[in-house]
Parts: C-alpha cells; structure tokens; sequence
C-alpha cells in the first residue's frame, strides 16, 4: 500500500466524523518523549499523527512550536533521531512528517524521500515549499509513494487553488486562519466557506488545521464539512506543561475524538 | 512569464507559506506597473532629490588614499537623509504601500538603519510603522532605537535565538503572514523571497549609477575596483548593477569576518563557500550545519551579522563575475579609527568592513568604495572597546 493510499484508508475509515491528526514535535520533550507522545495519541484515537521535524527557523510557526523545535534541537535531536522515532510509530498509525524546505534541500529531495519511505513515513508536509518551488520533491515523493501533501491558505484565490487541488495528494492541508500556528480565543469565522473552496478543488481529503485547539472546535470543522482534523499547538503546549506529557496529550486527543463523535 | 527576476541563476525562488504566495504576487505587480509609470517614478526621485539629498557626494578621499597607496574614491551614502543608504529602498517600497492601499507597514532591523529609515518613510507618508529589533541589536544600537520611537515607530523587542538580525527577519516574515491584508513588508535587504531581491536592487541601484557618472565627469575613466561591505548585500548590490557590464571592472563584496573564518563565529556566507540553502524565503548562500539548520552569525556590526546573503550575489559570485571577501571585526575596527583620524569621518562598522580591505588590500589603481553609513551609531560599541 501506498503511503496515499494508507492515508486515504485513514479518512475512510475514522469513524468519525472527520478523521483526527494530532501533530507532535518531533525530538521533544526529547526522542524517546516523543515517541510516547506519539504512542499515546495513537492509543487515544487518532487517525495519523502529523510529526515535525524541528528547525531553527520555523516561519510558519507561533511561539508555542517554535519553542518546542528549540527544545528538541537544544535536547539534541536530528533528522535522522526523529525518523527513528516516525519508524517506531507508522505501525500503529499513519504518519505524516512536517519539515521546512532547507532541511529537505541539505539532505537532497531524492535521499530525502528516501529516507521517509524507509521510516514509513506516508506523507511530507514542507510548509515553507509552495506549488511552484515543489516540482522536484513532489517527483521525488511520487516515486517512492510517499504523498506530499499541500497547503492551501484563505489567501489563496480561486484559480491557485484549483491548481493546488489537482495536483494534491494524500490530503489538502487547509489553512484555518491568515496566521501563524497557534491556539486563538476563537475558531476562524467562515469555515464553511474556506472548506467548501478548498474540496470544490480536489479530489483528496480536505483536513484544517492551524487555530483548531478544543474539542468544540474540532466539532465545528467536522461541521463545516472538513473531512480532517489537525490540533498542534495546544497539544504541543500540554506536553511542555505536563509532568507526564504522554499521559496528557493522550486524554486531550481522546477528548478532541469525543468531539468528533 | 513574469517581469521581474525570480532566479539568479540557480538561485533566488519563493520559499515562504502558502499564505504570502498571493501577497508576492501583488507586489510584483504594483511593482511593475508602478516602475514603468512616470508619476511614482517623479515622485519617488523628487523626494530622493529634495527629502533625501540626492545625488550624495562623491569624496577622493586623499590622506586614505595615501594610506592604501592607491586612489581610494567614497561614495557618501552616510549623507544621504538619516545617515546610510537604506532610505533609496524605504522611501520606493513605503510609496509603493500607499500605493497598494497598505496603511500598515513592518520592517525588521539590524543596525538600526533600516529601522530609522522606514519609520522616517512612514512619518513621511503617514504610514503606521513598526519595527522588529533583536534586543541584543536594541542594547548595542540604542540611539537607533530612540530615533525610531521619535519618528513615531513602534520597536518590537524579538527575544528569540541570538537576538540579533535573523530573528527580527523571521518575526517581521511571521507578522506578515498574519496580516498579509493591510500589511506591507519592508525588507531592507536584497533578500528574501521574489520579488524583493529585484525590487531592493533596482531602489538602490541609483547609487551605482550616480557614482559611474560621478566618476567618468571626475576622472573620465571607470574605477579599477567597486568594494562594497555584504550582509545581505543592498548596498553593494545597488553598486555592483551600474557596473556589470564593465568586464574591465572588478567587484569586490566584503562581509564580516567576526572571529575568523576558521573560527566558524562570522557573517561570511559567500566567502566561506558553504552549501546553498533556503533561509527566509530564498534558495542562496547561506551559513548552516550539515543537517540544514541555520548556524547564527557573528559580528561586532550589527548590519553585517546575518547568516544569510542576497540571492543574486550567490549568483555573482558563481559566475565569477564578482568576489566575496571577508574582513575580522578587529581590522573593521581599526579602520573605523583610522577613517575617523584620516578624514573626519567616522564611517559605520559596517562600511568600515570595505575600507579596511582596501586599505590592506595593497595594489590596486583607484577603488571606489560605498561608504554605505556613518558611524554616530557605533560610537558606544567601539568606544566600550578603547579608543
């Protein structure tokens, strides 16, 4: 099976009523941290794990994943460290890297892909790699069925994003908000609309993400017709204030399910 | 087919998120149309003439050029309105805000230069402005800070990494990405993502063209070498463009030694010749480790202490058309002493990176040097130092 094709079984077979990707950073609190986070938020519900890799200059991110990448790289975590840890996890769930284009282009699109699809990894999501830079990596990916997924934003116009949509795979990874990652006081107004654009689109799976914290607000997407889920920042934001980080990520993501129900 | 550069060579590109990819795209087009239209054009060179004082000088310094043994001609960008040559770029790009519509206008600093001049550009236009300034930069370029505050500017503290110039780039990056509507970016750099290398060239290009014919009037000849300082590189950049087609002309960029090269601690991407990497929005020489993640540079001047470089000066230097050279903060001090002692000008850290090549350089015929901004600044940093 495919890495799409694992995760196209992934959203088919949720039982939800949107599938539930928490994301974890990679390397905190530390590798084996990590990689309880990790074990937990599959034991708890979730339906693919979004893993990150850290970088010292995450543009994409709010306070509380940069803060955690700083964590990971000051506690010595690598690449290679958390694709060790993507390789312990893909047999529970599917797992999709997060990970900034400088450190695909050090290791080389192709080595890169490589090294995804012996971790099992089923996608790549490069936040800071938009549709006209992605050709090469895209072909790298496709050659070894690991799915790079793409971003679309509530900037995006129309034509961009049917553009964007054609080519997805995996999933389109759907911008809530005109932001950084980050928990906000309210959920974006106007999901409806920025789902219904983004699925109008393509032919993959449409899951939001970025501002998405509570279970209420998972439910809300659920409503607005997405059919995914992400929840970063207040999971990150619970492992860094936890003293059994594992253990509480994990009751956060069986409650973001309940939400889903 | 777009008109305006993506690529030098193999460098340059837009690796930014999604979120910004409409925004460049905007910008690229007010650019276009605003740079083929004869009012902003009139308008932009009536306030480079009348606000900011352009032409600068150009200056045959002579006792400097008794000490490099050799013609040493400076171009004067630090008497240019607020004291360097950032303000060509930031009164083009704050017109061109108003132009777009954007009330709000954000810009990071690293001296302090950038800062000042997009928030004169703003009190100017009536803009609001704020700045993003790493706290270390804050603590070693104070006056900057006040100007900017008097100016009307907001100053952002950025805490992050090593407090200094990458880190106000990626918050200034991240704010834009959360107001990308109302919102014009100031980069102060010819980096970034396209179009902003085009876009800061061809604002800072005037000062190449007005030396060249400053030159050719004086000497009726063309200088044997252009020596400009690199952080990201605008200044020499906007020197190196009058003179590319000049093959009998060399071009020298200078970036910051700090420590060393050897030492790993500089600001001397270019020079050091390390991998090409994505940093802020564009594929160029940059300063990393083998894993991809950016090494922080260092530098006793604040403009220069940046890891990064200007895409098309990773091209230039490729192609062997210009080279990059690196210059120790100590020989970036002791020029800026003798600069103070030989003229009376007391030139920044930052050009004082370029005089103290030429005048270690030895041979040479007649250098023309951009003396990209004065040096009241730095006073307190080289001072702490012992004069």
């Amino acid at each position: 099976m495919t890495g799409a094709e694992r995760i196209a079984a992934a959203f088919a077979g949720s039982g939800k009523r949107a599938a539930l990707m928490p994301y974890l950073m990679g390397g905190f609190p530390d590798l084996d941290g990590s990689r309880a986070i990790g074990e937990a938020c599959a034991a708890a519900g979730a339906d693919m794990l979004e893993l990150g890799v850290p970088f010292s200059d995450p543009l994409a991110d709010g306070p509380v994943i940069q803060a955690a990448g700083n964590a990971a790289l000051r506690a010595g975590a690598t690449l290679d460290g958390v694709l060790e840890v993507c390789r312990d996890l893909a047999p529970l769930v599917p797992v999709v890297v997060m990970c900034y284009a400088n450190l695909v282009f050090a290791r080389g699109a192709g080595r890169f892909a490589a090294s995804l699809a012996g971790a099992g990894a089923c996608g790549l999501i490069v936040p800071d790699l938009p549709h006209e830079e992605a050709p090469e990596v895209g072909e790298a990916c496709d050659g070894l069925g690991v799915a790079l997924v793409p971003l679309v934003a509530p900037t995006t116009p129309e034509d961009r994003l049917a553009v964007i949509g054609a080519g997805a795979r995996g999933f389109l990874y759907t911008v809530s908000v005109t932001g950084t990652t980050g928990e906000r006081e309210e959920i974006a107004g106007g999901l409806r609309e920025v789902v219904g654009r983004a699925a109008a689109h393509t032919d993959v799976p449409v899951a939001v993400g970025f501002g998405i914290s509570t279970p209420r607000d998972a439910g809300l997407v659920a409503d607005a017709g997405a059919d995914g889920v992400i929840v970063g920042s207040r999971l990150v934001r619970i492992a860094a204030e936890s003293e059994d980080p594992a253990a509480a990520v994990g009751a956060a993501v069986a409650e973001l399910g309940e939400g889903l129900r | 087919m777009s008109a305006v550069e993506h690529r030098f060579g193999r460098y340059g590109g837009q690796y930014v998120p999604e979120t910004l990819m409409p925004a460049l795209a905007e910008l690229e087009e007010a650019w276009v149309q605003a740079s083929t239209d004869g009012a902003f054009r009139e308008e932009l060179d009536r306030l480079l003439r009348d606000y900011a004082g352009r032409p600068t000088p150009m200056y045959l310094a002579a006792r400097l050029s008794e000490a490099a043994g050799h013609q040493v001609y400076l171009k004067r960008e630090d008497l240019l309105h607020t004291g360097a040559h950032k303000l060509n770029n930031a009164l083009g790009q704050c017109l061109l805000a108003r132009r777009m519509g954007k009330s709000r206008v954000i810009a990071e600093t690293g001296a302090g230069q950038h800062g000042v001049a997009t928030a004169t550009a703003c009190a100017l236009l009536g803009l609001d402005c704020l700045v993003y300034m790493g706290t270390e930069d804050m603590r070693r370029q104070r006056p900057n800070v006040e100007r900017m505050e008097l100016l009307g500017a907001t100053v952002a503290p950025v805490e992050a990494g090593a407090r200094t110039l990458k880190e106000a780039v990626s918050e200034a990056i991240r704010d834009w990405v959360g107001n990308v509507e109302d919102t014009h970016y100031v980069i102060g750099s010819s980096v970034g993502p396209a179009p902003y290398p085009t876009l800061v060239r061809d604002l800072q290009r005037v000062i190449g063209e007005e030396a060249r014919t400053q030159l050719l009037e004086r000497e009726g000849r063309l200088p044997g070498r252009v020596v400009a300082c690199v952080g990201g590189g605008s200044n020499a950049i906007g020197m190196f463009t009058a003179f590319l087609d000049d093959p009998e002309v060399e071009l020298v960029g200078v970036e910051a030694g700090g420590d060393g090269l050897d030492s790993g601690r500089h600001g001397a991407p270019l020079a050091a010749g390390g991998r090409a990497g994505v940093l802020h929005g564009s594929l160029s020489a940059i300063m990393q480790d083998e894993e991809g993640q950016i090494v922080e540079a260092h530098s006793v001047s604040a403009g220069l202490d940046y890891p990064g470089s200007g895409p098309e000066h990773a091209h230039l230097r490729d192609s062997g058309r210009a080279r990059y050279v690196a210059v120790s903060d100590d020989a970036a001090i002791e020029a800026f002493r003798r600069t103070a002692r030989l003229e009376g000008i007391i030139p920044a850290l930052e050009p004082a990176h370029a005089l103290a090549w030429v005048l270690e350089a030895g041979e040479g015929d007649l250098d023309l040097v951009c003396l990209s901004g004065r040096g009241d600044k730095d006073l307190a940093e080289v001072v702490a130092r012992g004069v």
